[in-house]
């Protein structure tokens, strides 16, 4: 099942994607290519079109012009239940109905592979047992998700997503709401699961020091636009701090990887003091 | 937080059971399974029950073995099959499907409160049926010919459609939202109770009287004219609920988590809430406006088979168990027979009153 495409260069890019809600575009005429196998972060301010990003390679949101293209053909050409054998989403705030144990959400992720009557079958059983192992959870697999700590629900629906055997997993803000060792207990997670099972992971991050730690290649972006990309040493400086978060701050090398991070001293404005600044 | 080998053992023992036979896997709930049988069991009890006392009292013995075909007692045999069946198959039709319309409607609104009453469907279809009964109407004769067998049912069906398919528009803004469409589903509800209540001001005051009990949910004098087709029609409806059953758990995830497992959320949510209406308005073509069943059946079965969601089939076993035993009651409880209406309400509304007071308890 989960033999590669022959090589297709890329598996999942955004051609001149513009994507919006009810009001105006969000993010206009974006392309993107996510490399393959590796961890991607899309960081950037508030409101810059990070979650409608992942949103959108995650069909999610149906693009207003341009198309996203999974394995050389555009999402909307794929039907959403064979995408969810490619692509796993797991969005921000996830919600699933009380009283749900986590082995029973986890055996949700099967759903895209089973039919009526193949509902829950010895493979089934097997990737979702493993799934519960390699997040950590076998032990809370009778436990209702609601009596979980925030962490451990994060990870039980990680757990879910890797359930769904896909290449490709996206993730929106999969550290919110968690304590530094809970970020840190995630990301781990999400690294392992890259650097052990080959997925392209794809996530949008909020604190910088922490996407440049544990990712190969990181996508900033302002007003809807891609500012720039590439590795975290080259895309984590001062200067890119100052002109997409408007942030005054030392980037130094943390000792253990020698990855770029952020020490913040100010905002821009307070830390030039009046000084002219472009905007 | 780093136990790779440890919990190896413990990992086999998910909550999950399923029954496999080479490519086929059927998920098991045991509970569910146990809860079902008893239930189907009752049902065959409540409805020997309801026919024992469906009239001048029957020895029970006697008429559950009519019930099982027994044709030694010609006077039982016919009572039972012919003068009360229609009313007792009634009874089982309005329970079962009023409870199977309120577990699709509670689940895909992941709401227990969304119950057909609340979102405007049987008000709707009471309107229709009002509106046939008054103006139609024959005063002390009561509707007669066409108008009784095909203008009621039809009026009554073609409301409760329009209703449904109104709020749902109404409360459609980029996917549904579970308050938006309770409330849009009030406001529709409340609309059509006013315009009922002005209709009945325009007949002749014997129509009228006949309205009002009709709007009480009675199942007095229901012959099979009226109940067999309605059970067909029903009968094909349950079976696409229950198979409708595996995607309905989805729905009540969040609509992004259902879209990335795969599925066409709207498309299912359209599909399960026409089911709903339809069963709906079929159950108060019958019955009329039956209160409270579609909302307390399927959180007792929830309850009693510890599903996550309602299951469509147990609700639908478990209203029909409480219309009989309402109905059988309401028939014998005071020397006038009473609506069963009336029953269900006495028992329902302290149920709405817990319900709300949960929610508040849980919201503060």
């Amino acid at each position: 099942m989960s033999t590669h495409p022959v090589a297709s260069a890329t598996q999942l890019r955004a051609e001149n994607v513009t994507l919006g809600y009810d009001g105006q575009d969000i993010i206009t005429d974006l392309s993107l290519t996510i490399p393959d196998g590796q961890v991607t972060s899309i960081i950037g301010p508030n409101g810059c079109g990070k979650s409608t990003l992942l949103r959108g390679l995650g069909r999610l949101l149906a693009p207003r012009s341009g198309q996203v293209i999974l394995d050389g053909a555009p999402l909307a050409a794929h039907s959403t239940r064979h995408i969810a054998t490619r692509i796993s989403v797991l969005p921000q705030a996830p919600t699933a109905p009380s009283g749900l144990t986590v082995a029973d959400l986890v055996s949700r992720g099967r759903h895209p592979r089973q039919k009526w009557y193949q509902q829950f079958s010895a493979t089934d059983q097997t990737v979702v047992e493993n799934a519960l192992l390699a997040t950590d959870m076998a032990q809370f697999a009778n436990t209702p998700l609601e009596e979980l700590s925030g962490g451990q629900r994060q990870r039980a629906w990680i757990s879910m997503t890797l359930a769904q055997e896909t290449d490709i997993l996206l993730l929106d803000e999969p550290t919110t709401y968690l304590d530094l060792a809970h970020q840190v207990d995630v990301l781990e997670l999400i690294h392992r699961l890259n650097r052990e099972h080959g997925r392209t992971v794809v996530m949008v991050l909020h604190d910088i020091s922490l996407a440049a730690r544990y990712s190969d290649h990181i996508v900033a972006m302002k007003n809807g636009r891609i500012m720039t990309q590439g590795h975290p040493e080259d895309v984590v400086t001062a200067e890119l701090l100052r002109d997409v978060f408007g942030l005054a701050a030392h980037v130094v090398s943390e000792p253990t990887a020698g990855r770029p991070h952020v020490i913040p001293l100010g905002t821009v404005q307070a830390a030039l003091a009046g000084a002219n600044r472009t905007d | 937080m780093k136990r790779s080998s440890a919990p190896r053992t413990q990992a086999t023992t998910t909550s999950i059971s399923a029954l496999r036979l080479g490519p086929v896997s059927l998920r098991l709930n045991v509970r569910a399974l146990v809860v079902a049988g008893a239930l189907g069991v009752s049902l065959v009890a409540s409805m020997a029950l309801h026919i024992a006392f469906g009239g001048s009292p029957l020895w029970y013995p006697d008429v559950l073995l009519a019930l099982f075909g027994n044709t030694a007692d010609t006077a039982v045999h016919l009572a039972v099959t012919e003068f009360r069946a229609p009313r007792m198959a009634a009874a089982v039709l309005v329970g079962a499907c009023l409870a199977a319309a309120g577990a699709i409607t509670q689940t895909v609104a992941r709401n227990p409160l969304a119950s057909p009453d609340v979102l405007g469907v049987t008000s709707g279809a009471s309107l229709g049926a009002v509106a046939v009964l008054v103006i139609a109407g024959g005063g002390h004769a009561g509707l007669s010919g066409l108008a009784a067998t095909v203008g009621l049912p039809v009026a009554a069906l073609a409301a409760g459609l329009v209703s449904g398919v109104a709020v749902y528009l109404l409360a459609y803004r980029r996917g549904i939202d579970s308050y938006r469409l309770i409330l849009v589903g009030l406001g529709i509800s409340g609309l059509a109770a006013s315009l009922t209540t002005w209709i009945l001001t325009l007949g002749d005051v014997t129509s009228a009287a006949q309205a009002l009990t009709w709007m009480m949910g009675s199942l007095n004098g229901k012959d099979w004219a009226l109940v067999q087709p309605a059970a067909t029609i029903a009968a094909v409806l349950l079976i696409a609920a229950l198979l409708c059953d595996r995607w309905l758990l989805l729905t009540s995830f969040g609509e992004d988590v259902a879209v990335s497992l795969g599925t066409r959320i709207g498309l299912v949510r359209l599909i399960a809430l026409t089911i709903a209406v339809l069963l709906a308005s079929v159950a108060t073509v019958v019955g009329g406006p039956v209160a409270f069943v579609a909302l307390a059946s399927p959180q007792i079965a929830r309850v009693l088979s510890r599903s996550v969601v309602p299951p469509v089939g147990i609700s639908a076993l478990f209203g029909a168990v409480f219309v009989l035993l309402a109905d059988a009651i309401a028939a014998n409880a005071l020397s006038a027979p009473l609506p069963v209406g009336v029953i269900t309400a006495i028992v329902g509304a302290p149920y709405l009153i817990f319900l709300i007071l949960k929610y508040q308890r849980r919201l503060t």
